[in-house]
């Protein structure tokens, strides 16, 4: 049988850089190829290729890419329109910035089908029907007529894939499908792009950096690095026996190792009782308060001095907002914080200054959480000047500055440069050394690792764990990223609309998990087949 | 001779800033960041050589803003006080020919008569009507000849500056990738230009006379300040009030967010020149009613150019702030602010040391941006006639002149056109600028 799609020896030039290095895969009939990589690998820009999207700046300096046997590099641009969305059709990571936000989205599918296949209006509107019904999208009907902002993520990137149904593809690109999105929503979206494959016989192409998810999806695999493929290979054996080191890196780091946990018992260091945050909706020119949104409704746990509690939830269950509580950020309207024995809920700024020290946190996004105008030293320096921790002349603090940047791994060289400098994992380690520098003894981790790379993460977290160890640090651990809490955790807590819905010691939720909501989220979460 | 420096509220500003831009440059020389930043923008050649054209314009300004009083013989008896001690400036002083030299009426540029005949009787009682000779261009006439002496002494003078610094580059000896040639060609002709104008203004009238007989060139020169003028201290009145009011606005919240907010949407929505007029004409009425503050027209003159100033800076705050609000909102959510909070620092230390620096291309940008359409704003006003005052030289009057000489026949042309010229080589240099500023410091813009 012959490939439906051939990519051969595609080499691709900015400037004077190489960033494809003959790239060779094949996509048969009905097969789900995977394309995997680290941020930067080069996996996007090859499915540009492929649709003849990419910006002109670069330029194809060798190789070919065949649809069928017709070379798509020699169609004339007219002929390309039609191989576009007629035989490739493409979904994208972000639904909401790939709708148009003033054309409801039936009809968003529907000039679709008149535009290609030259349907007449009723027709058309016929058959978005039905391809909102063979992508599961309820009430389909009703959904014709509604507007982008008024369906959900998932919802979204359903009618994103009826699009690209529409005109009967033979190949659709996926380019991180699901990594904006929730675990379950993800886990929906991912069966449906499978059953739509067996109904069809489409052939994807799936663009990921998320192991878990090509074990659950692909046929074969292909693996990036900086513009090369690597390793090829069926799933049967990618896993069982991966070949170059750069996969068997990929893997390991990918696979949360089971740490040996000590069992000792230690005082309790913050306790959280009956906490509710409710923010009012204000209307109108003098502010009335109309309603309340209640981000945290009554939620109740503990940490014990040493430990991880990881609070776990889908986006919008509260648990940001739980932590920024702690950091006495946003006032909680009800319920108690005690840290270390000192109730912190009612304590003004004043009284709340030796507290903050106590209690820092790390963020998400790496590159929104460093002032893009200081140096590394005066970040780091920030916390230690207004709390006046540490010493307080200003070569005493550089030396300090020095041993904090040698303690998170970086070279301590680095103090005068600035965050632009640096990569993501390399800026989420001067996050650290800057919580790190009022020597805290809770560090709220805000989702520290899900904008990272899987080896980066795996440095992180277990630059997280080293100082666990060595400075006895207690961690609140906030993720909706289920395959890490086995690493990092003792405790997890599972929340959901505000609420926690079950807590206990990490190997009872994973391994038995009581409550349905838990159990969804555990069974939605793509595995990896574990090695031998 | 006997004299005294005197500052005019307007030199006071000016001098002021001088002083705060040298400051700012010794701040940003200890910055390595935002030096290299201003290092790119010099990258361009085009930026080079507009900003060259603009310390050209400043120069002219600042040596409009140096004003010196001579004192006149001390006479009890006398009784006229508004002639004692009438202010001169620097620039003044190196047109003093062109000022004492004015003729009775028009005159084209380089001409040796007058634009329109006179009646004249001659000796045998016969009346004609002739060009009268003019009286600052009577002597000689050697155009060619005084050209290329000008063009030679100018030549020198740029090559002397050029030399100099390439002596000083070669000391320093450090490689620059600065567009150094363009820089030298800029100045070159900038220098050769202006000696041009400036020698042959001795003999001739360059770029004409004014109806009553005003040398244009002078004009030109003088309204240099006030454009200048006008371009840079009305974004500096506008400024803080801009960054005080959009930050808090952005930063606080609540209701502080809606009076200033409020505040800005009704002074937005009000047109500006009619506010502009009705702030410029009841100053005039507090400036007429109180004669006894001033000494002299210029210092009157001087007045009301503050006060447009003033007014210009009040009604154009609205854009500035409305972009710094929104920016500031965006800020003030970023996670660098939240652990800062974090951290217990102030609400002023984070202002200061996190919300401002990451507004300033803002600031730079709309700084540069509004400079040109201030520029241009004081010609429409004081066409209007709502602008500076009418003694005062300012591109605007020149063209408000210039709408009467334009329906005679034949045409007087050159005061229209030396306003419209110097303008525009001003504004346009202004704009590549600011254009090179903007993308080089919006990080919109990288890649």
């Amino acid at each position: 049988m012959s490939p439906i799609l051939k990519v051969e020896n595609l080499s691709l030039m900015i400037d004077a850089n190489a960033l494809l290095k003959n790239i060779s895969f094949e996509i048969q009939q009905g097969e789900i190829f995977a394309l995997v990589g680290e941020s930067g690998s080069g996996k996007s820009l090859t499915s540009l290729a492929i649709m003849r999207l990419l910006p002109e700046v670069i330029s194809v300096t060798s190789g070919d890419i065949r649809l069928n046997d017709t070379s798509l590099f020699t169609l004339p641009e007219y002929k390309m329109q039609k191989v576009r969305g007629k035989a490739i059709a493409m979904i994208f990571q972000e639904p909401m910035s790939a709708l148009n936000p003033v054309m409801t989205v039936g009809e968003q599918v529907a000039e679709v089908l008149r535009i290609h296949l030259g349907l007449k209006k009723e027709e058309a509107k016929a058959k978005v029907i039905s391809l909102f019904e063979e992508v599961a999208l309820k009430e389909p009907e009703e959904r014709y007529s509604w507007y982008p902002h008024q369906l959900s993520g998932g919802q979204k990137q359903r009618v994103m894939i009826s699009m690209a149904l529409a005109c009967e593809p033979e190949i659709l690109i996926a380019d991180e499908p699901t990594t904006a999105l929730d675990v379950t929503i993800q886990a929906q979206i991912l069966t449906l792009l499978k059953q739509i494959r067996e109904q069809r016989g489409l052939s994807i192409l799936f663009i990921t950096h998320d192991m878990a998810v090509v074990a659950e999806m692909a046929d074969r695999i292909a693996v990036m690095k900086e513009g090369k493929i690597v390793e090829q290979a069926l799933r049967e054996n990618f896993f069982t026996n991966p070949q170059h080191p750069y996969t068997k890196a990929l893997l390991q780091d990918a696979r949360a190792l089971k740490e040996e946990r000590d069992n000792s018992q230690s005082e309790t260091l913050l306790e959280v009782k009956n906490v509710k945050v409710y923010f009012p909706i204000k209307k109108g020119f003098f502010q009335r308060t109309v309603g309340y949104v209640k981000a945290v409704d009554g939620v109740s746990f503990s940490i014990a001095r040493g430990k991880t509690l990881a609070l776990v939830g889908e986006s919008g269950s509260g648990k940001s907002t739980i932590g920024k509580a702690i950091l006495s950020l946003v006032q909680s309207s009800e319920g108690e914080i005690t840290f270390d024995g000192q109730k912190l809920t009612g304590l003004n700024n004043v009284g709340l200054k030796p507290y903050r020290r106590k209690i820092q946190v790390i963020f998400q996004d790496p590159f929104s959480a460093l002032n893009p105008r200081m140096t590394i030293a005066n970040i780091i320096r920030e916390g230690m000047e207004s709390l006046k921790v540490g010493p307080q002349t200003r070569k005493e603090q550089d030396a300090y500055i020095c041993a904090l940047l040698e303690k998170v791994d970086l070279d301590p060289s680095y103090m005068e440069r600035y965050p632009h400098e640096f990569s993501g994992g390399q800026r989420q380690r001067i996050g650290i050394a800057r919580a790190l520098a009022v020597e805290p003894d809770l560090i709220i981790c805000d989702e520290p690792t899900s904008a990272l790379d899987v080896s980066v993460r795996a440095q992180v977290l277990s630059l997280l764990k080293k100082l666990q160890k060595e400075s006895g640090l207690t961690y609140l651990f906030i993720t909706h990223d289920l395959s890490i809490i086995d690493l990092v955790a003792d405790e997890v807590a599972v929340m959901k609309e505000g609420k926690i819905v079950e807590q206990g010691p990490v190997q009872k939720i994973m391994n038995n998990p009581q409550h349905p909501y838990t159990q969804t989220l555990l069974a939605s979460a793509p595995k990896l087949p574990t090695s031998e | 001779m006997n004299m005294t420096l005197t500052f005019l509220w307007t030199d006071i500003m000016v001098w002021f800033l001088v002083v705060v831009l040298i400051a700012w440059g010794w701040v940003i020389s200890r910055s390595g960041q935002v030096k290299k930043q201003w290092h790119t923008i010099f990258k361009s050649g085009i930026a080079m050589a507009s900003a060259l054209v603009l310390l050209f314009y400043l120069l002219f300004t600042l040596l409009d803003s140096v004003h010196l009083r001579f004192v006149a013989d001390v006479n009890e008896n006398k009784q006229s006080v508004q002639y004692q001690g009438e202010m001169v400036s620097l620039l003044d002083l190196m047109f003093t020919h062109n000022i004492e030299n004015s003729e009775r009426t028009y005159s084209a540029p380089f001409a040796t008569h007058e634009y329109v005949k006179s009646i004249v009787v001659d000796e045998k009682g016969v009346s004609q009507q002739v060009n009268l000779p003019l009286k600052h261009v009577s002597s000689s006439n050697h155009f060619w000849k005084d050209s290329l002496f000008a063009l030679l002494v100018g030549a020198g003078i740029a090559f002397f500056f050029i030399v100099l610094h390439l002596f000083w580059r070669r000391r320093t000896g450090k490689e620059s990738k600065l567009p150094w040639k363009i820089a030298y060609l800029t100045l070159a002709i900038l220098i050769i230009a202006f000696t041009w104008l400036y020698l042959l203004s001795f003999s001739y009238h360059v770029l004409g006379t004014d109806k009553v007989g005003g040398d244009v060139l002078y004009q030109s020169l003088k309204s240099i300040r006030t454009g200048v003028l006008i371009g840079i201290l009305t974004t500096l009145i506008m400024l803080p009030v801009a960054i005080i009011l959009g930050v808090s606005a952005g930063l606080l919240g609540g209701w502080v967010d809606d009076v200033i907010q409020y505040l800005y949407t009704t002074l937005s929505s009000i047109p500006g020149v009619l506010l502009i007029a009705a702030g410029v004409l009841s100053m005039q009425i507090l400036m007429d009613n109180n004669p006894q503050w001033f000494e002299s027209t210029l210092e009157r003159s001087d007045i009301r150019l503050v006060f447009l100033i003033v007014i210009l800076g009040i009604t154009s705050w609205t854009g500035l702030c409305r972009l710094l609000r929104a920016e500031t909102l965006k800020i003030s959510q970023v996670e660098f602010v939240t652990a800062a909070k974090a951290f217990g620092v102030g609400k002023w230390t984070i202002i200061r040391r996190h919300i401002i620096p990451n507004l300033m291309h803002i600031i730079l940008i709309s700084i540069v941006l509004d400079f040109s359409g201030l520029v241009l704003a004081e010609a429409v006003l004081s066409y209007v006639g709502v602008g500076v005052d009418p003694t005062t030289f300012s591109w605007g009057n020149m063209i408000n002149q210039a709408r009467l000489e334009m329906a005679r026949e034949p045409m007087v042309w050159w005061s229209l056109f030396s306003a419209f010229i110097f303008m525009f080589i001003l504004v346009l240099a202004a704009n590549l600028f600011s254009d090179r500023i903007q993308t080089v410091l919006d990080p919109r813009n990288k890649t």
